[in-house]
């Protein structure tokens, strides 16, 4: 045990289940003792859900150094077929939480197979070309959602793909009812429900990493050519970590999707995928607690600020290019290290003087 | 025919062979291997046999093919003519990644090492294939996935220790110093367990006492893990005083094969290094 914790890596990833947890608790006592307001109660469960989408795509961004503009795709695949599963699940499991756990690993399934098919034609790419593909395929997966009808009727289940009206017979029940989305949701997500996925995606993505997997991965990012000389099959752990990553995304849209009493398919559209690359970006590529602090951060803030209406977006923004200024500039953090020297130094004049 | 087939030097391979090596399947088996870029040959008639414990070498000036032989035998580029045979299996159509698991490792002439993570992390990359533990292990640290890890471990320890890199196992290899990045890069290749490496210019950018501390390591690697080396090097030192047979290329064909006492006094050798002796004299 005290070898683990001499070990660099087990010591971060130590602290970033503490934050997480202590978050947690946090939350809860807040909860309880009704300090939060009906709008931060609502923003627990998508906080968490951006999280375990920001850590998951930072496993291909990050890790993999794959870029990838699709992920909200994976989320409304994810969504939609939990949505579906719960609603089927209703009268066979009565329980919730186990209904709103299948419904996610569901989810998580459906997407990651998405995303193996998706991933034989699009990882043949790389970098630029990569990116434009998954944007592409990303939008795809939204329209081809946005087309589906399902729903019971007197007949059993029915599923359909197209672009009118699929009808039902008599004392049928759409369930996912086309353009309109999924209607007459029972919410089943709940904040615990939140945090059991987060720790589950903190504790793949973290395991993953730290193991030869992870390596093999890392090292496909930093040099594809020796990866391959010391015998890496270098496609395979870019499959593998798109399915990861996929899986992850598609278990964290089912608890989205459940946490709404309608969702639309144009929630999962291109800037909603970019949304989550910028918690990625501004947490740091690589660092999964960067991942989940900017996740949080950068949801709340456009939410909290909504009392300034049009000048929110703007503020977001600056808020932004200042702090990516801020920690990836050099010059800019040269100029706050002299400033903060300079601040402390003065700080220290005083200090002596009164000491005099 | 062409003009160096005259003076070519024939020596039967087998009077090069290492005692021990006679008889036994050789490592690799390279037969009449070309290549062709577009209308440019680049690689032409190569052809070379390597015993199981045999420190050979490749030399020739800038230019001659030399990498791009090593690109051949290691898959990463496809021959137009000819076959390569690693322990007597036909490398035709693999990938590298595949080419690497019949048992050849390389190093890179620009050094081409996993900067961002630690030596011991770039060692146990390339252990990557010998540690055993399952993708579903890994992903939930199942107890085989500890076993596995402190194997590889200490393994990857005694390897970095054995070219006296112990001490950096934690730094950084992007910001290793230069011939300390070169022997790391030996270090992953033997990670692989091969039964040959390719080294592509190891004393390159070292200064002298470097040089000839990576002869004895050399030399050591052979006698240690019994395995065949064959290297490409421009400092002729190194060359003539650890490789026992040494192959000179030029516009990528072989013009000479042999002994370094019988590669040094070839006149085509001379030749190819030096350029030819006007005879108006």
């Amino acid at each position: 045990m005290k070898k683990l914790l001499n070990n660099k890596a087990a010591r971060t990833n130590l602290i970033t289940y503490l934050v997480v947890v202590l978050a947690f608790l946090a939350m809860q006592l807040m909860n309880s003792a009704g300090m939060l307001g009906s709008s931060m109660k609502g923003f627990l469960v998508p906080i968490c859900v951006y999280i375990s989408l920001a850590v998951s795509l930072n496993l291909l961004v990050g890790i993999c150094g794959e870029l990838s503009l699709g992920h909200a795709g994976f989320m409304g695949i994810g969504a939609f077929s939990g949505i579906l599963i719960a609603a089927l699940l209703k009268n066979t499991i009565p329980n919730d939480f186990l209904r709103l756990l299948c419904a996610m690993l569901g989810g998580g399934v459906f997407a990651g197979v998405v995303g193996f098919v998706i991933g034989v034609p699009v990882l043949r790419l790389r970098g630029d070309y990569l990116a434009i593909v998954t944007l592409a395929f990303g939008e795809i997966m939204k329209n081809i959602v946005g087309n589906l009808y399902a729903g019971t009727d007197a007949e059993g289940f029915h599923i359909a793909i197209s672009t009118s009206r699929m009808p039902l017979g008599e004392g049928g029940k759409y369930i996912i009812n086309g353009p309109l989305g999924a209607t007459g949701i029972q919410k089943l997500a709940t904040f615990s429900m939140g945090f059991l996925l987060v720790l589950f995606t903190l504790f793949v993505v973290l395991n993953l990493i730290n193991s030869k997997e992870g390596r093999a991965i890392k090292a496909v990012r930093d040099n594809r050519i020796a990866a391959e000389s010391v015998g890496i099959n270098v496609t395979a752990f870019r499959m593998k970590a798109f399915v990861v990553s996929a899986f992850l995304a598609g278990m964290a849209g089912a608890l989205f999707g459940l946490n709404y009493s309608s969702v639309t398919a144009t929630k999962f559209n291109f800037n909603t995928s970019i949304n989550i690359l910028v918690f990625v970006v501004l947490g740091g590529m690589g660092n999964i607690l960067g991942s989940v602090i900017s996740a949080t951060v950068l949801y709340i803030l456009p939410e909290a600020m909504r009392s300034l209406q049009d000048y929110r977006m703007i503020l977001y923004a600056i808020v932004l290019i200042v702090v990516m200024l801020c920690t990836w500039s050099p010059k800019v953090k040269e100029y706050l290290s002299v400033a903060a020297d300079k601040a402390l130094g003065i700080f220290r004049k005083k200090e002596v003087g009164t000491n005099e | 025919m062409n003009e160096y087939s005259r003076k070519m030097v024939k020596v039967p391979t087998v009077n090069l062979l290492r005692e021990q090596d006679m008889g036994k399947l050789p490592v690799l088996d390279v037969r009449n291997l070309g290549i062709d870029f577009g209308g440019l040959t680049a690689v032409d008639g190569f052809s070379i046999t390597v015993g199981p414990t045999e420190i050979s070498g490749l030399i020739g000036p800038n230019g001659a093919g030399k990498t791009t032989i090593f690109n051949l035998l290691t898959g990463v580029y496809q021959p137009t003519r000819g076959s390569v045979l690693i322990n007597g299996i036909d490398i035709k159509g693999m990938p590298t990644h595949k080419v690497n698991k019949l048992g050849i490792a390389r190093t890179f002439q620009n050094i081409r090492l996993f900067s961002d993570m630690s030596a011991l992390d770039n060692v146990k990359v390339g252990m990557h294939n010998e540690i055993k533990c399952s993708f579903l292990a890994s992903l939930l640290h199942l107890p085989s996935y500890y076993r596995a890890e402190a194997t590889a471990n200490q393994k990857a320890m005694e390897l970095l220790d054995f070219m006296g890199l112990a001490d950096v196992a934690d730094v950084k290899a992007g910001s290793l110093p230069y011939g300390v990045q070169r022997r790391l890069e030996i270090v992953r290749a033997l990670a692989t367990n091969p039964s040959i490496i390719l080294l592509d210019e190891p004393a390159a950018g070292m200064n002298p006492s470097e040089t000839t501390e990576l002869m004895h390591q050399i030399r050591r690697i052979r006698d240690t893990f019994h395995i065949a080396i064959f290297l490409i090097e421009h400092d002729m030192n190194l060359v003539m005083n650890v490789c026992e047979a040494i192959a000179v290329v030029n516009y990528g064909k072989i013009i000479a094969k042999g002994t370094p006492e019988e590669v040094r006094n070839n006149p085509a050798v001379i030749e190819a290094y030096l350029g030819r002796e006007e005879d108006d004299a």
